[in-house]
């Protein structure tokens, strides 16, 4: 049997996810999908982030690249002119014909532009997709007033854009409220003053009556009521209308007001034709939201994987930030419930407006409203969906909190609860998580893709996870080992408060037994962050391993390796020389690494203290490449070379190596810095990253290559020169406190509670008045730096400790090397044996 | 236990070659061997064959000392795991274990006793 043939048309998200879908199933079709747009799918949910520095392309969901691994053939930017139902094929506008077996219709919607006089004006324009925005930002550029029409979610989406990009924004909207889909008058009033708060002007109640040339500006606005506004630009968001004309040319059945009509299979009137997402009408209704439109797609891949897969409506609760205002509508938000009932808590002065909708007995909870606090919204939204008995105050849940807040235990969800609604995962798939061996917030986020995507249901899977592990009589020990009960964020401040300064008094203090392994170069490496005392100074030398206490990588035959800090990847060439003269007179294999460094092999113990003492002569320093340690800050030629760059690369990447250098941490620390958006160090996968732009540097925080990738976050955008150092110092400090043993930013990041937003209070906001102390306290280690291997060549005593042997000249007999490519590589087992006997 | 012949005990190094709660290695008649220093206790000083049977190089002088329930132990500075510095035995994995040398210091000397 040879494979089904599907066409997609359509690559938005909810297309995009029916394809990822399909592909993850394994079913046996071929999958063809055609865009309009000219690149494959990306957010569109968070366009606006792109003026808030964002970039495009990060957007981005899926690659061409992708696509082709999975064998799906991709088409952008012909877009589909026609379906010819009888032969069972689509044309494109490019002419090309592709035969289908099922098609899938996944058009979306367009933009809504009320039929005003002026509106096709060139300055008038509206707000989809990522061509647009590039629109919106060049009339802006020239703008000092912009306008949205549209004063609903869209509407105020849009605004937010157009406020980051600098222009006086005013919001203007037919009906009298802002939001009325989604929220009640008392909700939709809190959020009016909250925005108008953010310098954005409101017009309720205005009907746009024609747009034509401006006096002040370039444009004027004609308000039914007589009044009017100047404004520079106008950009139309006033709703959606679903794209169902292809439908329509061949004869599908659609709703009066637009939508192609679909089934609970989400089958059109073509039993080989469905049609999901906004272009979609089920049940007499449009779904405007994204996450409908993956259950619709669901329902398709299950059918496709011929499996039975329904799509039975979905709820439209959501919860999102708009202008950084937390806004929550739950099911019915308006009480139009015959007999419902509502209990309203309104606070002017927190800004925090909140609803009840009940049943008449107050038992059952119909809708919600929250405005300006979302706290409640999670909580809320499980009572809603799975009908769960209300406290018998309801009130309780949305009053500030006099006593305690009744809180809803996980235990009284059902198995089917929804808990993450972005990734659909539910409280059973959550559960099944941890009967397979998760047994950690950060273990069953990983396993289950809960809260990885909005993040907002992060500390309900929390609970979840915590209270499933004590009623599983799972004690969660994270002590770092047998000696110490104590995690490594209490030991560092037990020894940060004590003021204690050796491993001995901190065991004999805190812990038992000797120490171990685990707990000595922890307690160390806390130790240099605090004292930041030589690491072979007498008190700490038992406790390292060994690549700390030879200040060199162990390799797998017992030899080391040797890294000097090149900072920056900026090297001269007499220093080049000096490292090929080195390496070639002890014999070392020279390799270049991933850091913008040079590694040198095959040292053995006895010669690390010669072979550094010609590379400190030469001017060379350690590159802490054995420890845990800021390793390298890879940058680009930056732009006093490259015709790109924007800002020096090179010079910050130097300058905050040279700043961090010698700085312990819970574990290694990487960094990078790119000149201009083209980002050639790849900064974006490094613990921190600093991207160039045109008036200062981007900061991103958290990100790791690897073996568990991890794209970084955003930090802070636009920063000078002293702002980004400030920064980086109360960040890096703040993980040295807080990061558990061995735990990277990226882990460290995910598992605090409240992620990125909580990390930007603390490191940009100060929220917990430390910035000064982490600040105090990099500028001690930054002012005590030394050379590690320059202070062993100035001391006798810890020059001795590398000598192979402590009663003989002899080498190790074990390192044999053997030539390859040049170059020496340790003997394997097999070679080894050949030469040993032959040398015997 | 069998008891194994010895050789004399004989001077490997003086107590000053020692690095207190660590390693050093000693080359006795061709052997390498792994002394470790732990001056808190009476008898204060271990030797272990320097060879890690599991890494297949000559490194465990080089590992970190600690005990783990009760015994003391060496982490192998290579893939970790640890041998008993009194029996040799691997903690991890019960067909490896490290040969076990007697040894013992002397005023200033430090004293190692090969089998035959």
């Amino acid at each position: 049997m040879g494979s089904k043939k599907i066409v997609v048309v359509g690559n938005g998200m909810v297309g995009h996810h029916l394809v990822k879908s399909l592909v993850q199933t394994g079913a046996n079709c071929a999958i063809t999908v055609i865009g309009e747009e000219p690149r494959p799918a990306y957010d569109r949910v968070h366009l606006s982030e792109v003026f808030a520095g964002r970039e495009p392309g990060e957007l981005s969901l899926v690659s061409r690249e992708t696509y082709q691994q999975w064998q799906v053939d991709a088409h952008f930017g012909d877009p589909v002119s026609g379906i010819d139902r009888a032969a069972k094929q689509v044309t494109t506008r490019g002419g090309h014909t592709f035969a289908y077996d099922k098609l899938v219709l996944a058009t979306g919607s367009y933009p809504f532009v009320p039929a005003v006089r002026g509106a096709d004006h060139k300055r008038c324009m509206t707000y989809r997709t990522i061509d647009d925005l590039g629109e919106i930002k060049s009339k802006a550029a020239d703008s000092r007033v912009g306008t949205v029409v549209g004063g609903g979610l869209l509407g105020l989406e849009c605004a937010n854009a157009l406020k980051n990009l600098g222009l006086q924004t005013h919001v203007v909207e037919f009906a009298p409220d802002l939001m009325g889909v989604q929220l009640d008058e008392g909700g939709s009033r809190m959020l009016r003053r909250k925005v108008e708060g953010l310098d954005v002007t409101v017009h309720t109640g205005k009907n746009t009556q024609r747009i034509g040339p401006g006096s002040g500006c370039a444009l004027r606005m004609d308000f039914a009521d007589e009044s009017h506004l100047e404004t520079d630009m106008v950009v139309f968001s006033a709703g959606i209308r679903p794209r169902d004309d292809l439908a329509r040319a061949c004869g599908l059945k659609v709703g009066e007001r637009g939508g192609i009509v679909i089934d609970y299979r989400c089958k059109t009137s073509d039993t080989d034709i469905f049609a999901i997402g906004e272009c979609a009408l089920f049940g007499g209704r449009i779904y405007g939201l994204v996450a409908p439109g993956y259950r619709m797609a669901e329902a398709v891949v299950q059918q496709l994987a011929g499996e039975d897969g329904v799509f039975s409506g979905a709820d439209m609760s959501t919860r999102l930030k708009l202008l950084g205002v937390d806004v929550g509508s739950i099911g019915d938000t308006h009480a139009r419930t015959p007999g419902s009932i509502a209990c309203v808590f309104s606070d002017e002065r927190q800004e925090s407006y909140q609803r009840l909708v009940t049943t008449a007995d107050g038992k059952k909870l119909l809708g919600a409203v929250l405005v300006g606090n979302c706290e409640q919204y999670d909580t809320l939204l499980q009572y809603h969906l799975n009908g769960i008995d209300l406290p018998d105050e309801p009130s309780s849940l949305i009053l500030p909190a006099a006593g305690e807040t009744p809180t809803l235990g996980m235990a009284a969800l059902p198995k089917t609860a929804t808990i993450c609604s972005c990734h659909n995962v539910t409280k059973g798939a959550l559960l099944t998580a941890m009967d397979d061996g998760c047994c950690s917030f950060a273990d069953v986020k990983s396993a289950t893709a809960a809260s990885t995507g909005c993040g907002g249901c992060a500390a309900m899977v929390k609970n979840l996870v915590d209270e499933e592990l004590s009623r599983r009589g799972v004690v969660v020990d994270r002590s770092i080992c047998e000696h110490f009960p104590h995690t490594r964020q209490e030991l560092y401040h037990l020894a940060s408060v004590g003021e204690v300064r050796s491993f001995d008094a901190m065991i004999a203090a805190h812990g038992k037994g000797m120490g171990c392994d685990i707990c000595k170069p922890a307690i160390a490496s806390i130790m240099a962050s605090l004292w930041n005392e030589h690491v072979l100074a007498k008190p700490h030398v038992g406790l390292q391993d060994t690549n700390d206490t030879f200040l060199a990588n162990m390799q797998k035959d017992g030899t080391y390796s040797v890294v000097p800090r090149i900072a920056g990847g900026e090297i001269t060439p007499d220093k080049l020389i000096v490292l090929g003269e080195v390496a070639k007179k002890y014999n070392l294999y020279t390799k270049i690494t991933g850091g913008q460094r040079i590694d040198l092999f095959g040292a053995r113990v006895g010669q690390l203290p010669a072979i550094w003492a010609e590379l400190v002569a030469a001017g060379f320093e350690t590159g802490h490449a054995y420890g845990k340690a800021l390793r390298t800050i890879k940058s680009c030629v930056g732009s006093s070379w490259c015709r790109y760059g924007v800002q020096d690369s090179v010079a910050m990447a130097i300058y905050l190596e040279n700043r961090y250098k010698g700085l312990r941490a819970p574990h290694k620390l990487k960094s990078a810095v790119s000149g201009c958006t083209r980002e050639c160090a790849e900064a974006q996968s490094k613990d921190f990253g600093v991207i160039a732009t045109e008036n200062g540097w981007n900061l991103y925080v958290c990100g790791n290559g690897g073996m568990k990738p991890r794209h970084a976050d955003l930090f802070a955008t636009d920063l000078d020169d002293e702002t980004l150092v400030r920064y980086i110092d109360r960040f890096l400090m703040f993980y040295v406190r807080t990061g558990e043993r061995l735990q990277r930013t990226s882990v460290w990041m995910e598992n605090l509670e409240g992620g990125i937003d909580y990390l930007r209070a603390v490191v940009i906001d100060d929220k917990l008045g430390i910035a000064a102390q982490l600040e105090a306290q990099m500028a001690h280690l930054v002012g005590t730096y030394q050379c590690e291997w320059k202070a062993v060549l100035e001391d006798p005593a810890k020059i001795r400790r590398f000598r192979q042997f402590v009663n003989s000249d002899k080498q190790d007999s074990g390192v044999v090397f053997v030539r390859e490519r040049e170059q020496v590589r340790p003997a394997r087992a097999e070679e080894r044996l050949h030469l040993v006997e032959s040398v015997e | 236990m069998t008891a194994l012949a010895l050789r004399e005990w004989e001077v490997v190094c003086n107590a000053g070659d020692l690095v207190a709660g660590s390693g050093v290695c000693a080359l006795v008649r061709g052997i390498q061997v792994a002394i470790f220093y732990l001056p808190q206790l009476e008898n204060p000083v271990f030797a272990l064959d320097n060879h890690d049977p599991i890494g297949g190089a000559n490194v465990l002088s080089r590992g970190i000392v600690g005990d783990l329930g009760g015994e003391l132990v060496i982490a192998s500075p290579l893939y970790k795991q640890h041998f008993n510095l009194r029996t040799g035995a691997c903690v991890e994995r019960d067909d490896v274990a490290v040969p076990v040398y007697r040894a013992r210091l002397e005023g200033d000397e430090v004293l190692i006793a090969l089998p035959t």
